[in-house]
């Protein structure tokens, strides 16, 4: 299978505190991996070295062939082939709905506002949110933003999409909406890498999931294997927590 | 005090005060504006990320370092001695200024130190978030400036700036010193012809007052034309089929 993202011996330290220590894993094209774990063994991190909103201490992480650690790598072209979706939504709180999917592919990938917009609609009619196009995002509720952030990710047309918790900041009524937009998506065939503690929602769409602990990867394998019968003792007492 | 004497007043006078406080206005706003300009971009540099030990950020370095001293200088002095010292400063050199430019470049100057700091604390308090979104669709920093921060940032100061033109239309009055021929410089001139003090004060504090006023209303207006409707056009079917 052919390998998008590939991370080798990843080492990433805030001071001396080493949040994540030689990881080794890798997504290929079209495959939904689900990233689990509790809270601080470095899900978020890992998820942004991959787009450089953080930089490795050490390792490297190889997209489509090319390492993006190298010097001389072009962090802006790689951060658009990744759309990333926030916990926290980050709208862009001066624009409007359209303008939020809009000015990205205007200004970073210099398409024209004709092309950019029907892009940009495209994507907000499949999450649901082509009718409020005029919209402020303080006018929104968390569903409906964290909808539009994914349709924002989308319109810059990313080879790869993050997600880091994009449920756990929303009403419980409004989980449902964004994970069925998810569901979508994966049915799809689009290449996800999803942090999440949605277990049932983990098991249903992911090809994979990666259980990670203090900062390594301690198990990784199908949904069935993890979720149901998972080898190491540490990923059994995650899954005992969290499922009860 | 009465009022026959300052309607008499006014009635010589008229020309000679609405002069006075068109340049009042003149010198206040040309101020806010520049000096909000000069603010902006010196709260801009301060926020430029350094990356360690390069040539640009040891220069940055510098320039942020001196930009600091202007503003401290000009925060920490009163605007009737910078006045002084600019305007005769100047004329020491045998370059005698125009009275009206040497007048906005004090006020300028004066603005622009406090809206530095208003613009620091603007884009301080944007939260990282709107940063960190820009720079996962591929923006740089100064895309992500221009499209996505300062616009905020400016929409958030727009309060501390009309505060500033206020102050600025008062605050002109100290002007009267380096013979700028703004209001108070033209009501003092006229109270020493007709030694009626009080009442040709009265006039020109009640001008001060309308345009104070009038200007705090402008402003109110201009943020809610800025911020849009409150409810958004919801696109029906027929729209957008
Ligand atoms: N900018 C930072 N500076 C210092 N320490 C950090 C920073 N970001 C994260 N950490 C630390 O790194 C560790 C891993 O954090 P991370 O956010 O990756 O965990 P997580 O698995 O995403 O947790 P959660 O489920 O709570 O989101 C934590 O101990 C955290 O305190
Ligand atoms: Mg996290």
């Amino acid at each position: 299978m052919e390998k998008v993202i590939d991370i080798r011996h990843l080492n990433k330290s805030f001071g001396n505190h080493e949040v994540l220590r030689d990881v080794n894993f890798s997504v290929a094209k079209g495959e939904v991996v689900c990233l689990i774990g509790s809270s601080g063994s470095g899900k978020s991190t890992l998820l942004r070295c991959i787009n450089l909103l953080e930089t490795p201490t050490g390792g490297e992480i190889i997209y489509n062939g090319e390492n993006i650690l190298d010097k001389d790598h072009d962090v802006s072209k790689h951060r658009t082939h990744l759309g990333m979706v926030f916990q926290s939504f980050n709208l862009f709180n001066n624009h409007n709905v359209l303008k939020n999917c809009v000015v990205g592919q205007q200004k970073v990938l210099k398409r024209s506002k004709q092309e950019a917009e029907k892009n940009a609609l495209k994507f907000l009619e499949i999450v649901g949110m082509d009718k409020y196009i005029n919209a402020k995002p303080s006018q929104l509720s968390g569903g409906q933003k964290q909808r539009v952030a994914i349709a924002r990710a989308l319109s810059m047309d990313p080879d790869v999409m993050l997600f880091d918790e994009p449920t756990s900041a929303l009403d419980p009524e409004m989980v449902g909406e964004v994970l069925k937009v998810m569901r979508r998506l994966a049915d799809e065939g689009n290449t996800m890498l999803i942090v999440t503690h949605e277990m049932e929602f983990a098991k249903e769409v992911a090809d994979r999931i990666v259980f990670m602990d203090k900062g390594v990867i301690v198990e990784e394998g199908p949904p069935s294997q993890v979720l149901v019968n998972p080898v190491h003792d540490r990923t059994k007492e995650f899954l005992k927590r969290t499922l009860k | 005090m009465s009022l026959e004497s300052i309607l008499s007043i006014l009635e010589q006078n008229w020309p000679n005060y609405l002069k006075g406080a068109y340049i009042t206005l003149l010198i206040a706003i040309f101020s806010t504006i520049i000096g909000a300009l000069i603010g902006l971009f010196i709260g801009v540099m301060h926020t430029i990320p350094l990356r360690k030990k390069s040539f640009k950020s040891f220069l940055l370095k510098i320039v942020n370092f001196i930009l600091s001293v202007y503003v401290e200088i000009f925060r920490g002095t009163p605007m009737i001695v910078q006045a002084m010292v600019v305007f005769y400063g100047i004329a020491a050199y045998g370059f005698v200024m125009d009275r009206f430019l040497a007048a906005i470049l004090v006020v300028s100057l004066n603005t622009g130190a406090y809206m530095a700091e208003y613009v620091r604390g603007g884009i301080v308090s944007i939260e990282k978030g709107q940063y960190e979104a820009a720079e996962a669709i591929g923006m740089n920093h100064f895309q992500t400036m221009v499209h996505i921060i300062l616009p905020q940032v400016i929409r958030n100061i727009l309060p501390a700036t009309g505060n500033q033109l206020i102050m600025n239309i008062k605050d002109s009055a100290v002007l009267s010193v380096i013979s700028v021929t703004e209001l108070f410089f033209v009501t003092k001139t006229i109270a020493s012809i007709n030694y009626k003090t009080a009442d040709s004060y009265l006039i020109a504090c009640v001008m001060y007052l309308i345009m104070t006023l009038t200007a705090s209303q402008l402003l109110r207006l201009f943020e809610k034309k800025l911020d849009g409707p409150k409810d958004y056009n919801f696109q029906s079917d027929k729209k957008s089929a």
